[in-house]
Order: structure tokens, then sequence, then C-alpha cells
């Protein structure tokens, strides 16, 4: 499994208020919950993105609220992957059960740059950086987790299993 | 080697002698949560996943109180939702607008969180019943669906971070001022996968309304969960409040813990988050010139009885400020009640200040005290991120209800004690 797509750069603490404000939870509909994705922290984000693309930031992305609304946002809106130095809890759990692949790699996150070209191998946890020619290694998923993106998801993958 | 208190909760809960940071477990639930947010994304997973009925009525609690009532048609659909998913599931405790309270100040209220329970919420500040000295957290809609459906979930065993409380606090100083003190001290993300075991002499200073908002907040620090030591104000909480069977864990001596913090709460002053992050702290004597345009008193942080004595004990024979709105949010039915027959809702709307149902409303930008462009209010909900109360260009500033109040009556941020002394 692979993602390659053009970076958005961000930084610190991205919190699920700005990733997906609060005025849009009357929906949980993924497209309309798309089209707002990162509109309090990054305006042009929606006009911009383009399937496959891929967001890195430095620490505790996803922080603050539970709400399930903000990977799925994400996914949505076409990004292949999230990396970033650390994640906050409750979105890494949320991620992984929707089916958003993200991954934790700070030296990657220092040597990527906003409209870099990244290339991520999930079998591997290789990160490549097309731009400028670097290669970084996460911790490749466990295989269950594997499994849970390749089936889209955790409630998927367990009727799968059934 | 020794556990904490979670460590020992979540051993017990997976039918495991002991456990380790770091160690994948799959435990048994005692209460899965949800609201009007949250429940309507984990029923669409909890019938996709072909189940067909939840694994214990009187296990699983759905409490409609963020764009409630009504906000607005879609909410009144995703209310509509879950109200029939409650209805077909038989499922026990779910709370309609006139029984219902923000959830974090109803479940305890309605004794359905006690010691030594596991508990998930599909709400970020699920953590609060760690004032009970439970384990709870938050996660999100998809954990929420399978574990309605299942009744476990699977868990990574934190390691913790000890907070040895000692020492009395002084004046105005309140649970607020001593979570925000301590989120200040280790940052957003300073507990981050972690526990916060709150110990010491000091909780006996510490009222449950203070513990609960202590333990709300964990979150705002990253933690996984925050928890209480069991004393005697806990027991008689429960006792007052649950029929349910409880069980009370202790740390053991030789725990390990990543960090040990000391904290003297008799030096602590009244605290202030400024925009825009809860880390971002001043002491209310370095807090300077800030006009503000709204009052928010309420939330699963600050909504409790306790509160509302305090915000009323101040604006109690004053006004608030001309040109300000202060907006006050009860937490249950409950809360408003008893502050209704305690003369505490008089005092406050005779003050100028207005009296909501409960609700999350504002908190999270929802309805009911939206910020326009520009506009700034102190609150004592518990985030202050960019755009939470409204606007993007707005801004929230976290407080206790002491300096919320003082502020509403000064049109700027107040240190309580420049009004009166306690």
């Amino acid at each position: 499994m692979k993602a390659k797509g053009k970076v958005f750069r961000y930084k610190d603490n991205v919190d699920t208020d700005v990733i997906i404000p609060a005025r849009y939870l009357n929906t949980s509909d993924p497209k309309e919950l798309a089209a707002h994705c990162m509109e309090d922290i990054d305006k042009d984000f929606v006009k911009n993105v383009k399937e496959g693309d891929i967001i890195v930031a430095d620490r505790n992305f996803g922080c603050g609220s539970s709400r399930e609304h903000a990977p799925i946002a994400i996914k949505a809106s076409g990004i292949s992957c999230v990396i970033a130095s650390t994640f906050a809890r409750i979105f890494y759990r949320n991620a992984i059960n929707i089916g958003l692949p993200i991954l934790e790699c700070e030296t990657a996150v220092k040597g990527i740059e906003a409209g870099d070209e990244v290339e991520v191998d999930f079998d591997t946890g290789v990160i490549r950086n097309l731009t400028k020619g670097t290669t970084f290694k996460a911790q490749p998923f466990p295989e269950f987790m594997k499994k849970i993106m390749a089936a889209n998801g955790l409630v998927n993958y367990i009727k799968s299993k059934m | 080697m020794g556990m904490t208190m979670t460590q020992k909760i979540l051993a017990a809960h997976a039918g495991l002698q002991s456990v380790e940071p770091g160690q994948l477990i799959e435990a048994d639930l005692d209460l899965v949560l949800g609201n009007d947010i949250t429940t309507p994304v984990a029923v669409k997973e909890f019938q996709k996943s072909g189940a067909t009925k939840v694994f214990d009525k009187s296990k699983v609690a759905i409490v409609p109180d963020h764009f409630t009532p009504n906000k607005d048609i879609k909410a009144a659909e995703q209310c509509k939702m879950i109200r029939e998913f409650a209805h077909c599931m038989e499922v026990e405790n779910y709370f309609e607008i006139g029984e219902m309270g923000i959830e974090h100040c109803l479940i305890p209220e309605k004794g359905l969180a006690v010691p030594g329970d596991l508990i998930i919420g599909a709400d970020s500040h699920t953590c609060t019943y760690g004032a009970l000295g439970a384990f709870s957290t938050g996660v999100g809609s998809t954990d929420m669906a399978a574990g309605m459906a299942t009744g476990k979930c699977w868990f990574k065993v934190p390691s913790a971070l000890k907070f040895v409380l000692k020492g009395k606090p002084q004046g105005w100083v309140s649970g607020k001022d001593v979570i925000l003190h301590i989120i200040g001290m280790i940052g957003v993300d300073g507990a981050l996968y972690k526990s916060m075991e709150f110990v010491g002499e000091g909780l006996k200073y510490l009222s449950m309304d203070d513990r609960f908002t202590m333990a709300n907040m964990a979150i705002e620090a990253g933690a996984k969960n925050g928890i209480f030591l069991v004393d005697e104000k806990t027991l008689e909480y429960v006792k007052e409040h649950s029929t349910k069977p409880y069980k009370v864990y202790e740390p053991d001596a030789d725990a390990v813990y990543d960090e040990v913090y000391e904290i003297d709460l008799s030096t602590l002053k009244p605290t202030v988050s400024f925009p825009h992050l809860p880390d971002n702290t001043h002491t209310i004597d370095n807090v300077g010139d800030i006009a503000i345009d709204q009052v928010v008193i309420g939330s699963c942080t600050n909504g409790r009885l306790e509160d509302l004595r305090v915000a009323a004990k101040i604006l109690k024979g004053r006004k608030v400020k001309k040109g300000v709105r202060c907006i006050v949010f009860p937490g249950t039915q409950k809360i408003y009640l008893d502050a209704l027959k305690e003369g505490l809702i008089t005092d406050m709307v005779e003050a100028g200040a207005v009296v909501s149902t409960p609700t999350c409303g504002p908190c999270l930008g929802g309805h009911m005290g939206i910020l326009a462009k520009g506009e700034r209010a102190v609150s004592t909900t518990n985030r202050n991120f960019v755009g939470r109360m409204g606007h993007v260009e707005s801004e929230v500033y976290l407080a206790s209800p002491a300096v919320a109040a003082a502020s509403a009556i000064t049109g700027k941020i107040t240190d309580p004690a420049a009004i009166m002394s306690v």
C-alpha cells in the first residue's frame, strides 16, 4: 500500500476545531464535511487539495475534541496520509478506525516543506521526499492495522472477519 | 512492578493480574456514552457492523446535549435519529430534553459512574469521571459503536504522571485555577497518551466539583485520563448519587511514574488561559487590561452548583457592565433547580445575566452565544482554540467562575478579589 502526493504543511497543535469547525457538525456526511476541511486554519486547502495529497504537521496533530468528523473530513477531502511528529491520542485512534493512514515520524516532518512531492510506503514505513531526494523511515503499521486500512476502516474489517 | 490506579483498573477489567505500560489489552466496559454529535456516526457504524442489539441496555448512555434544544433542522434530524436508535435498542439511559443535562455533569449525578469503573465515551471530556476514581476516557464514534456492540474496547496501557497536591488553596482559587496552572506548566501535550494521577493531602481541600473540573481538563494536556485518589468526599458523593456497586483502587507504593510533580495549592493564584491554547496561562496579576464582550459561565467544566454559587455570590447586588453579555449555563436540570431554590438564579438574573437551559451551546461555537469577528469572551469552558466559540477572529480566555463573574461586572478581565473577598 502506497501514497503519493503534494504536501500541505502545518505546525504544532492543529486542533479538531480547525480541522472541522463545530458549526458544521450538524451533519456527518463526509462530502459536506470535506467541503469545510481545515477552513479556519487554511482557507485555500479545499480549493487546492487533490486526490492523494499528504498533510505533514509538527506535534500533537488532532488535539481537542473526539469528533471522528475530523479524520472523516480529511479523508473525504482526498488526503491519502497524515505524517506528524506526534498525534493526539483520540485522533490517532479515530484515524485508524476510519481507515485514514497516519504515521508518526519526526525526522520526516523536519525534512518536508509545503509543496514537496512525497511518497509513503506503508508496508515498509519508508517516506521519500521526491522533491528534495531524501528518505526517512517511520515505524510501519503492524499487521492488524494494515488490514484495517485495507478494509477501509475498523467496522468493515470486523465485518470481513465475521 | 507496582501499578498505578489506572493500570489496576485496566488489569481488573481485562481479567489480568497485572499490566504494564505499552501493553495492548482488551477490556470489559462498564459504560459506553455518546452525544448528539458523535452518536449519529456511531449508529451508522453500528448498523454497518451487522450488530442488532447493544451488549447491555443498562450500560449504554446517550445524551443529546451539544446542539440541543435542536438548534436547526439538521441538528433536529441528528437528534431524531439517535432518539429512535435509543428507543429501538431499549437503551435505559437515554435522557431527553427535560431530564437531560450536559453529559459530564449528568452522568455522575445520575450515579452512572462510580469508583473503579471503566468507561468510554464518544466525547473527549469523558475523562471527567476520573474525579470519582474511575478510568474514563474519550474515544471516537467507531469505538463507541464497537463498544455498544461488544461491551469491549482495546487499550494501550498508559504510563502516568503523578501530581502530589499539598496545602490549601487561598482566596478565590478553585479547581479550575489548579488545572489551568498544571496545563500551563506541562503544556497541551505534556501528558500525551498518559494518565494524570492526583494524590496528596491537598486533595481534602478540593470539593468534588473542583475535582470534576480538574479531571475534565486532563484531555487539555493531551492525557488519556485524569484520576483522583478516592477519599471520604468521593464516597460521600457516591453514596448520595448511586446504588451501583463500586471498587476503590489505590496505586501501589512502588508504582512507577514518568514524572512526579509536587504542587503547593496555597501558592496558586487565579489563572487565565489566553488565546489560542489552554497552556497559554497567565496569573490574574499578569493579565493586563483586556476588555471583553461576553462572559460564559457553565459547561461540562464549570456548570455545577458550586460554580453557580461562586458566580452568584459575586454578581449578587451588582450589575453586569453595560455592553457585556453574561450567559449562564447550569449543567443539569437538577443543578438548575437547586440554583433556583437557593436563589442563585434570581441573583444572577437581577444582575443582568441570562440563564439558559443546559446545553454545550457556545463552548464549541454551537449556538446560544456565538462570537462575532473581533469579539472577546471570558469563559469557564475548556478550550480557546481558533474559532472555538464563533468567528475565526474571535478570542476566548479561559478562567474560573469567580474570574468570569468579576469580569462581567467590570467589562474587563478582573481579579475577583478586587470586587469582594471570599
